[in-house]
């Protein structure tokens, strides 16, 4: 109870229940989590059992429209699938993809950013050219590039089942730069301070003042980028399955059902492009004004 | 001076030697070349002569020497999904590219900076703010979601513009343009824009807070003191000043204009080498995707060279910092 106390006294509380737009963009990203966790329990429908669906009720409009129907809320798509539905399935995949490539970008990023920066020397230099060369290029050329060369490695059947892991790893290894090169400047002010001293005169282990004294005075900048990126990630994702490069039409996220629903925008459907489509945008949008609300509520300069 | 320009020219080398070894790698173990380009059926014979027309024989090192060499001359080999030199493939594509490219920046930039000038001079008004709401909801915006909304509203709902291709175009030498026909400038429409708003977002957004900054320093206080006018004091000497991080971040982005364009002519199927990558990667036609793998890395090296060169020319405070520094830093 006291922490939750001590969290609602927070400035950072304050702050976030001052300015109305950050609490909606968080109900919304709350919103979206729930509805991705939840998917197989709430949605109407599970649009990937074929015995659920029924091709009478193919291509009906969204249920405002003439010839709609009110069990499908946003109407269905071509082969009779309920698109709502198919939104909450498909955002489940985007988050997970999301969320998990955040963590290995953060993985990646603050290893080698403390181990630069606590190490420094040749290691350093190693490690932050590297980042600079990746820096030059946009993640979104590298996680294709990865994305591909996985592609061609990997034997076709067995590619199937991993292309999400794939997918994960390709858009996380694109973003780990920006850690690694926030936690090594944090981490060269806090070498120098006398915690860090003291944990060394008595000699604890190189490892260990890293990871467990100065990691956790650097985490802050990482919760900011890591938000930031959550948003970067789910677009890179989107964009990536847009192109038919990303997960398999078996399992779609957001950016595969654009994918498909693409085909259909001449023949007049639009609702099957359009509903998904809106729902990434909210989702990155709520996602990116909690990522600049929390820049800022944390950025002391600005208080 | 010299010995930056020098040191900054190796860095590019090494880059592009380091992007290359990837190309050469990929090139050289990815996938089965022979396999691929025999086909079905073939003689043991067959196989042996092609292995050895294509090289794969030679040692590592060797094959890299040869690959890099190649690669210099503008030698990527044989397109395994279209059995045509993979050079020629790229410069059929490069001029749309290129021209869709041109057009987005031009279009950012021209729209962006004033924009971003606007915002930055009236930071409570209310065109301002929405401005600046918008621009949010840009960012958040995928590329390809833009395109497919402005193909709705612009090709299926009003039936104003084209939604795929690039019209007629006229050959000039080896260069196809779709600058000289009607057809060809209407095809140019959408794609640019689709490609260039998020650019666009991006300059005005960083436009308006380097104004901001600029406005609040003493000189412009002082300017204001002298009863300079407001038009000499906002383009005379503030706009002036935020342009050097423009100017670098505008360069960089051009780079980020290239690589998005495999996104925005995918949707509108536009003729030029994104697209081409993408079918590459789908199909597994590895000489090109290394091809557009260094030609890309070319054009991003070079970019930021020019763009570091310029960024030293245009603000001298560099040049002193670096001679009090003696020469240390990278950049």
């Amino acid at each position: 109870m006291d922490i939750v106390r001590r969290a609602l006294d927070s400035d950072i509380f304050f702050s976030f229940r001052r300015s109305p737009v950050v609490v909606v963009a968080a109900i919304v990203t709350v919103l979206f989590f729930a509805g991705a966790v939840f998917a197989p329990w709430i949605a109407p429908q599970n649009p990937f059992d074929l015995r659920q669906l029924n091709l009478m009720d193919a291509s009906l409009p969204p249920m405002w429209l003439p010839d709609g129907m009110p069990e499908y809320p946003l109407g269905t798509d071509t082969q009779g699938r309920d698109v709502f539905s198919t939104i909450l399935f498909g955002s489940r995949v985007s988050l997970l993809v999301g969320f998990l490539s955040v963590v290995f970008a953060m993985v990646l990023g603050v290893g080698l950013g403390l181990v630069a920066g606590y190490m420094g020397g040749t290691v350093d230099a190693i490690i932050m050219r590297v980042a600079d060369v990746q820096l030059s290029f946009p993640a979104i050329l590298i996680a294709l590039l990865i994305d591909g060369v996985a592609r061609i490695v990997i034997p076709r059947e067995l590619h199937h089942e991993i292309a999400i892991y794939v997918l994960i790893l390709a858009i996380g290894f694109s973003g780990w730069v920006q850690y690694a090169r926030t936690v090594r400047g944090s981490c060269l002010v806090e070498k120098s301070k006398e915690y860090v001293q003291a944990a060394r005169v008595i000699g604890r282990h190189p490892a260990a003042i890293m990871f467990q004294h100065v990691l956790p005075n650097v985490m802050g900048p990482v919760l900011v980028i890591a938000t930031i990126h959550l948003a970067l990630a789910i677009i890179t994702e989107a964009t990536l399955s847009f192109l038919g490069v990303g997960v398999p039409p078996t399992e779609p996220s957001l950016g595969t059902l654009i994918r498909i629903g693409n085909n259909f925008l001449f023949s007049g459907e639009w609702w099957i492009t359009v509903f998904p489509g809106a729902a990434l945008v909210v989702m990155v949008l709520a996602v990116n004004l909690l990522g600049d609300w929390l820049r800022d509520a944390l950025n002391p300069k600005l208080r | 001076m010299i010995a930056f320009v020098i040191r900054r020219l190796l860095q590019a080398v090494l880059v592009m030697l380091a992007v290359g070894f990837v190309g050469f790698s990929l090139f050289a173990y990815v996938g089965d070349p022979v396999s691929i380009m025999l086909g079905q059926d073939y003689t043991q014979e067959a196989r042996q002569r092609l292995i050895q027309d294509l090289g794969l024989d030679q040692p590592f090192f060797v094959q890299y020497a040869r690959f890099i060499a190649g690669a210099a001359q503008g030698e990527f080999g044989i397109s395994y999904r279209l059995a045509r030199p993979v050079s020629e493939l790229l410069l059929e594509r490069l001029p749309a590219t290129l021209e869709l490219s041109f057009c987005a920046a031009v279009l950012a930039l021209a729209a962006g900076v004033p924009l971003g000038v606007y915002c930055g001079l009236n930071r409570d008004g209310w065109l301002a703010r929405l401005l600046l709401s918008v621009s949010l909801i840009g960012v958040s915006l995928p590329t390809f979601l833009i395109g497919i909304l402005l193909i709705l509203f612009f090709s299926v709902i009003l039936g104003w513009l084209p939604s795929f291709g690039r019209g007629d175009v006229v050959q000039l030498g080896g260069w196809s343009t779709g600058f000289l026909t009607p057809t060809g400038l209407r095809a140019l429409i959408l794609p640019s824009i689709t490609l260039a708003l998020f650019q666009l977002t991006l300059i005005m957004r960083l436009v308006r807070s380097e104004m901001l900054e600029v406005l609040r320093t003493d000189y412009i206080k002082f300017a204001r003191a002298r009863g300079l006018r407001n038009r000499a004091i906002n383009f005379g000497h503030a706009l002036k000043n935020t342009l050097v991080p423009v100017i670098t971040i505008t360069g960089l982005q051009l780079g980020g204009i290239i690589a998005f364009a495999i996104v925005t002519e995918t949707v509108f199927q536009w003729p030029g080498m994104g697209f081409l990558f993408i079918q590459s990667v789908q199909a597994a036609d590895v000489p090109v995707m290394a091809a557009y793998l260094m030609l890309i890395a070319f054009f991003f090296v070079l970019i930021n060279l020019i763009v570091d060169l310029l960024y030293y020319l245009v603000d001298p405070r560099l040049r002193i910092d670096k001679g009090a520094a003696g020469g240390h830093g990278g950049h």
